[in-house]
């Protein structure tokens, strides 16, 4: 069968770890995320491979935030590696002790990996974060960006796409939800520091997701990892549309897929024949007010620049690609 | 015990938390019906097949044909492959070539001389077969599995019927006819070739059960004012008489041959007619091209050699070498009219008629118990036994579409009646599944193949060419099939399910642990084939 689907029965040679009978599942069951939630999908893929690529010799540092409410409700955990939690903005300054504290003790085979989600890593922590890139500490920092603060309630974070209703940029009469013109790229502050690796990720896609964590975990120095996870209940589409909706916003350039190593973008994922972004925006509640009967074209057109600019910047059309 | 400080429970993990009890839907393995087997004639598991060419299981894929007919090489050829016009790939970058597929795991067989193996345990019943078409022989090597003794009674001196004596040797060579007869021969079935039944009450005598598909051999006769000297052929007797002569050609069709009908005997016999050495072959039909019910894969393969389509036009006269067409038109509410007085005259060295056949149907007349319909065709009930208890009917002589494939799968439903009746039991229902239409495919899962396109004809010969794949090509052309509406293990399901509520076993068997399953349809909605449905708990 010539398909892209995470494993094959014909060949076993492109199988992802995900497919694998004997993985890990670093997250197991029984958390307590929503149905159908992409982050929780992803923390697994992403432990999983930091798991088999180390032979099992990792920690992990945990921010506040759903991944750690759902996955820790004393006194059960859902995980299945050394797992700790501190703060929602520390994250990265206890990965950095960690990481410290095993050199110190003469494990220096096991590495560290710090995670938390878009609002810790953007707003709260991006301070520690920033520090950690400027020493070049020896952690793996992945953010899961599910575009806004998913756990107390979907308010925004300056990782909300411009004109998302949030529960704190509710469009009203002349707003039309989160402002243009805000926010903030972190992948491109992260290669700004000129750290060994940066690079994006896709839940949508799951091999480059494990191809870039297996690198990523065996490097040494600051390393970040950014991955794409809709969110059923924050963004309003049916849980069954999760994998969809991250593989919508990939292929209409919402989202790129790109690497990059010591500052320097050396690859990214083509997209072939862009898809408009109305697609993509159309199915979430979080965006319907653009297409209702205040509908504003202008909007999705601003949004749809974003997609065009990305795909440029990032050269999607694959002159940079790595297939 | 001595816990931590501010700690009172004992530590956990999460699988104490049984999260399946949240879901409203659980997701199940189902097996839908693809799409190509639901239009296939003869019933064939054509997905199943496919599955096992992917993996190079040419044998086990060949047995799986076999399981619904016994002719591969045969249909590989003269099936008109309705499949690939409903094969869900033919909407995304173009259908599977199963016709070619099954051709060239049919001749593997061959070349191979693999035989069935599995033939049930004896009955002890008798059931006489009445021809040797296709029809029949698959209702005889379908009785035979089912353990029955089967004899086979043929009027004409070599079996086949139609495969023979209807397709043209371009299209059919005969070794693939005779090796896949003497296949089903070998089975125990006893054939007498040559042998015509006079008496059917008399059969029923010494058989428990007897199976009639005679076929439609008798050419239909129109109305036209003849006069002159003038060639003028059936399309059914021209190819009899080219088989009985084992293809010399002993016919003086002249340079201009015009052929009547729209059919696809029609353009076999135009197709023939260039091959016998007529220069300029014209088809008149009266319709539009469109309307041809000839298949559209043979219009266009007709066009191709150069054979011209005059549509709208009836053959009125024909005078020696001049034939007169009248002009047709349809009227506003849709009505063939011939157009007024608006007719033409072309020359013309022959005239072949391919306008359809009627059943011989002298040996069922004055039969007590038979019946013969309006339309001039034998009347069987739903489980295709006539009027008379114990004898059954199926193919050409009764109501049905009249390609070899319907008549195979006559063959099939009949020999599970008779079996049924022999046995004195119900005839198992078929039982309806779902099927996978386009919508339940997953398409983001498929890189887009340029389809397998070969030419099947090169010159004006009556040899085939021989296009069979090679192993590798076989291997790589199913490797295209969706596999819709049947799990092929991809493991979508397990690798995305955020709640580990698939289990994977060490040999690949998927099981869904609803222990855990939250019922998000995940799972469901990323199968690329569509072999995951979501079924309501609440009931
Ligand atoms: C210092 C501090 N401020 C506020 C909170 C409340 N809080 C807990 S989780 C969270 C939002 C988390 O958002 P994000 O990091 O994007 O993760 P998500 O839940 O979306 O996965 C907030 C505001 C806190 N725990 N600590
Ligand atoms: S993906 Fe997992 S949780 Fe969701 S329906 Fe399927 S088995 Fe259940
Ligand atoms: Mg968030």
């Amino acid at each position: 069968m010539t398909s892209l689907t995470i494993g094959n029965r014909l060949d076993d040679q492109d199988a992802a770890e995900q497919s694998k009978y004997d993985r890990h599942n670093s997250l197991t069951s029984g958390h307590r995320a929503c149905q159908g939630c992409g982050e929780a999908l992803a923390a697994r893929c992403v432990i999983d491979a930091a798991h088999r690529v180390t032979g099992g010799n990792i920690a992990v540092v945990n921010a506040t935030g759903c991944l750690e409410v759902f996955s820790c409700v004393y006194p059960e955990n859902s995980w299945r590696v050394p797992w700790l939690h501190s703060l929602f903005g520390n994250t990265a300054a206890v990965a950095t002790g960690v990481a410290s504290a095993f050199a110190l003790a003469g494990s220096k085979d096991t590495r560290v990996i710090a995670q938390g989600g878009d609002g810790s890593t953007f707003d709260i922590g991006l301070g520690c974060l920033s520090g950690m890139f400027d020493r070049n500490d020896d952690v793996l920092y992945v953010c899961y960006d599910n575009q806004a603060y998913m756990n107390t309630g979907v308010q925004r974070s300056s990782a909300t796409p411009v004109f998302a209703r949030t529960a704190t940029t509710l469009p009203t009469k002349g707003y039309m939800g989160n402002s243009i013109g805000t926010g903030k790229n972190v992948p491109a502050i992260a290669m700004a520091h000129g750290i060994p690796y940066v690079a994006t990720a896709s839940i949508a896609n799951i091999r480059d997701l494990e191809e870039k964590i297996s690198k990523a975990i065996l490097l040494r120095g600051s390393r970040y990892v950014h991955v794409h996870v809709p969110c059923p209940l924050g963004w309003g589409y049916p849980p069954s549309e999760t994998i969809r909706m991250a593989r919508m916003a990939v292929e209409c350039g919402l989202f790129p897929l790109f690497e990059a190593e010591n500052g320097v973008l050396v690859g990214s994922t083509p997209v072939d024949n862009p898809k408009p972004v109305d697609d993509y925006l159309r199915i979430q509640r979080r965006f319907a007010h653009l297409f209702g009967k205040n509908a504003s074209p202008d909007s999705i057109e601003a949004l749809q620049q974003i997609a065009s600019r990305n795909i440029e910047k990032y050269r999607l059309s694959g002159e940079l690609s790595h297939e | 015990m001595n816990k931590p400080f501010a700690t009172v429970l004992e530590s956990a993990t999460s699988l104490q938390n049984k999260t399946g009890s949240w879901k409203t839907v659980r997701p199940e393995y189902v097996n839908r019906l693809p799409p190509c087997n639901v239009t296939c004639p003869a019933g064939e598991n054509i997905q199943q097949w496919l599955s096992l060419a992917q993996e190079g299981k040419f044998f086990e894929a060949w047995k799986v044909v076999m399981q619904n007919n016994p002719f591969p090489a045969v249909m590989g050829r003269a099936c008109y492959h309705t499949c690939e016009q409903t094969c869900n790939r033919g909407r995304f970058d173009g259908a599977v070539n199963i016709n070619l597929l099954e051709r060239s795991i049919g001749d593997l067989a061959i070349t191979n001389n693999w035989e069935i193996e599995e033939i049930g345990t004896a009955t002890g019943k008798k059931v006489l077969v009445i021809g040797a078409g296709p029809s029949c022989l698959s209702a005889a090597y379908f009785l035979r599995k089912y353990g029955h003794e089967v004899t086979v009674y043929e009027r004409h001196l070599e079996p086949g019927g139609m495969m023979r004596y209807g397709v043209p040797p371009y299209r059919l060579p005969r070794w693939v006819i005779n090796a896949e007869i003497r296949r089903i021969i070998n089975t125990g079935v006893k054939l007498y070739c040559n042998k015509r039944v006079q008496n059917i009450k008399n059969e029923m005598r010494n058989f428990d059960a007897i199976y009639i598909a005679t076929g439609a051999h008798v050419p239909a006769k129109i109305d036209v004012e003849i006069s002159g000297k003038t060639n003028i052929f059936d399309a059914i007797d021209l190819f009899k008489k080219l088989e009985d002569s084992r293809g010399e050609n002993t016919f003086e069709l002249g340079k201009k041959v015009l052929v009547y009908g729209g059919g696809n005997t029609a353009i076999d016999a135009a197709r023939t007619a260039l091959r016998l050495g007529a220069e300029n072959v014209k088809i008149i039909y009266r319709r539009t091209l469109e309307k041809m019910p000839a298949h559209d894969t043979e219009i266009q393969e007709a066009l191709q050699e150069g054979i011209e389509v005059l549509c709208l036009r009836c053959i009125s006269m024909i005078d020696g070498k001049k034939i007169l067409l009248d002009k047709m038109d349809y009227d506003a509410e849709n009505n063939l009219l011939s157009k007024n007085g608006d007719s033409e005259v072309i020359a013309a060295d022959s005239v072949i008629f391919a306008v359809g056949q009627f059943i011989d149907s002298d040996l069922f007349r004055n039969v007590e118990g038979l019946v013969i319909s309006e339309k001039e065709l034998l009347e069987v009930d739903k489980n295709m036994m006539t009027g008379l208890r114990g004898v059954f009917a199926g193919g050409d002589v009764t109501p049905g579409k009249r390609t070899i494939t319907d008549a195979i799968g006559h063959g099939k439903k009949s020999a599970k009646c008779i079996d049924a009746y022999l046995r004195g039991i119900e005839v198992a229902p078929n039982v309806k599944t779902e099927v996978a239409n386009f919508k339940k495919i997953n398409t983001s899962y498929f890189k887009k193949i340029e389809p397998l396109k070969v030419k099947k004809f090169d010159d004006l010969s009556f040899e085939e060419k021989d296009i069979s794949l090679p192993k590798e090509k076989i291997i790589s052309e199913a490797r295209r099939c969706f596999s819709c509406g049947n799990c092929f293990h991809c493991d979508n399901c397990y690798g995305y399910c955020p709640d580990n509520a698939i289990g994977k076993s060490r040999d690949g068997t998927l099981t869904f642990n609803y222990e855990y399953c939250k019922g998000c349809g995940i799972c469901s909605c990323e199968c690329p084939c569509g072999a995951i449905k979501m079924v309501s708990q609440i009931d």
